[in-house]
């Protein structure tokens, strides 16, 4: 088991050097993303993993024991941790996935937008790009340009406005032609006075570094693993549960509540570890 | 921790065939020490060190890590192989680690060239405005 325990230490391991040498290469990244994930749920699910691990370590204990019903009950307080760690990370992926704070090149399209141009256009073509119109006074976009921070909305093809905001600086150009004329200053003055949150649309962000999507990349990889072992922790302590309520576990044979408890204690390991490494930066 | 934790639990000797069983007060204490330094590197966030930030932070998982380790997965009370086990695994990581970064560190420059040309054709077609091809 141990040895097992070994090889899962290595598996995460490879996405923690990835981690540091990303973050090595691009600390602004970093320091800015971090503010895009929720504090409060990340500690939330910390303690609710901790919660759980000493119920597990509890669990053990019973069966050492002979003590069926609080084993039983033990097993199923560790269960509702690790389904409960799900629920909120459910809702954590979902409010980002809804942001659009996703990894890959959706990362750079608007969250409205993008609905609009999958819906509109053929799986085959490319996404419409909204061309800027040069009567406007808005300068045409250069590669130079283009790899400065600019906003450039995919739109439905029959809507083709632009409008130059104060977001974008000398060579930006930021299109706003979704929002009614009215709204179109104050959204940019809001975007541009908040400090990044859950709820800032990121491409609005002047200050938003080059390669944010790095950061939801790698998040999404270490906690998606990390889920996926949660997830196959719900699967076997669920069959602890079975084998408590049929009575085969005691102070002579408890091995596999023992095993069990040390793999869940390792991927509460993990999390601790993540926590920090996501959350808790500047 | 320590002076609670050496004091040996009287059902050991009652059942012999089990392994060793981890007193109720030591798991409370150590739960209750977990929940105490998760709130802290918590609070500790909101304060801006700067660079000393990340640092206690994960001196604090650290020592939050050996607390699980030590107590929860019982490797105080376990043969020593399974604590080298651990403790060899963990150390092939760091050493990965630090000369991944000393590599790349070394030639970072390499890594910022922008992307290849097909890469960069999908990006033009599908996330126009996307930053990310550096300089």
């Amino acid at each position: 088991m141990w040895l097992f325990l070994a090889t899962e230490v290595l598996f995460f391991g490879g996405l923690f050097v990835a981690y540091a040498v990303l973050r090595m290469l691009h600390p602004e990244v970093f320091a800015y993303a971090s503010h895009y994930l929720d504090t409060i749920l990340g500690g939330i699910n910390t303690l609710v993993l901790i919660a759980s691990s000493f119920t597990m370590a509890m669990a053990v204990r019973f069966a050492q024991t002979n003590k069926r019903i609080p084993l039983i009950i033990c097993l199923l307080l560790t269960l509702a941790g690790a389904m409960g760690f799900m629920v909120i990370k459910y809702f954590e992926y979902t409010h980002k996935i809804h942001e659009n704070l996703i990894m890959g090149p959706g990362f750079y399209r608007p969250v409205d937008a993008q609905e609009a141009t999958i819906a509109m256009t053929d799986p085959g073509e490319p996404a419409p790009v909204l061309k800027l119109d040069s009567s406007l006074g808005a300068p045409a976009v250069t590669p130079a340009a283009a790899s400065q921070n600019i906003i450039g909305i995919p739109l439905p093809a029959m809507d083709r406005t632009a409008v130059v905001s104060p977001l974008a600086g000398p060579s930006g150009v930021v299109d706003l032609a979704g929002t009614p004329p009215a709204e179109r200053s104050q959204y940019a003055e809001e975007a541009l006075r908040e400090v990044p949150t859950a709820d800032t649309p990121h491409l609005l962000d002047p200050k938003l570094p080059v390669n944010t999507h790095q950061f939801f990349a790698i998040y999404y990889c270490m906690t998606g693993l990390h889920g996926i072992h949660v997830i196959v922790g719900i699967g076997v302590i669920s069959w602890l549960v079975w084998g408590a309520f049929k009575g085969r576990y005691n102070s002579n044979y408890y091995t596999p509540v023992d095993l069990v408890g040390l793999y869940w204690h390792v991927v509460d390991l993990v999390w601790i570890f993540l926590f920090p490494l996501f959350y808790l930066i500047h | 921790m320590h002076s609670t934790t050496s004091t040996h639990d009287s059902h050991a000797e009652v059942h012999p065939l089990v392994g060793h069983l981890v007193p109720v007060s030591t798991l409370l204490l150590t739960g209750g020490a977990l929940v105490v330094l998760t709130v802290l590197t918590v609070a500790i966030h909101y304060v801006d060190l700067g660079e000393a930030n990340i640092y206690i932070a994960l001196v604090i998982a650290s020592i939050k890590a050996a607390l699980v380790g030590a107590f929860f997965m019982h490797l105080r009370w376990d043969r020593p192989f399974n604590l080298l086990v651990l403790v060899a695994a963990i150390a092939f990581v760091v050493l990965m680690m630090a000369f991944s970064m000393i590599d790349v560190d070394a030639n970072s420059f390499a890594f910022d060239q922008g992307n290849p040309k097909t890469v960069q054709n999908y990006l033009d077609q599908n996330a126009k405005f996307a930053p990310i091809t550096a300089k």
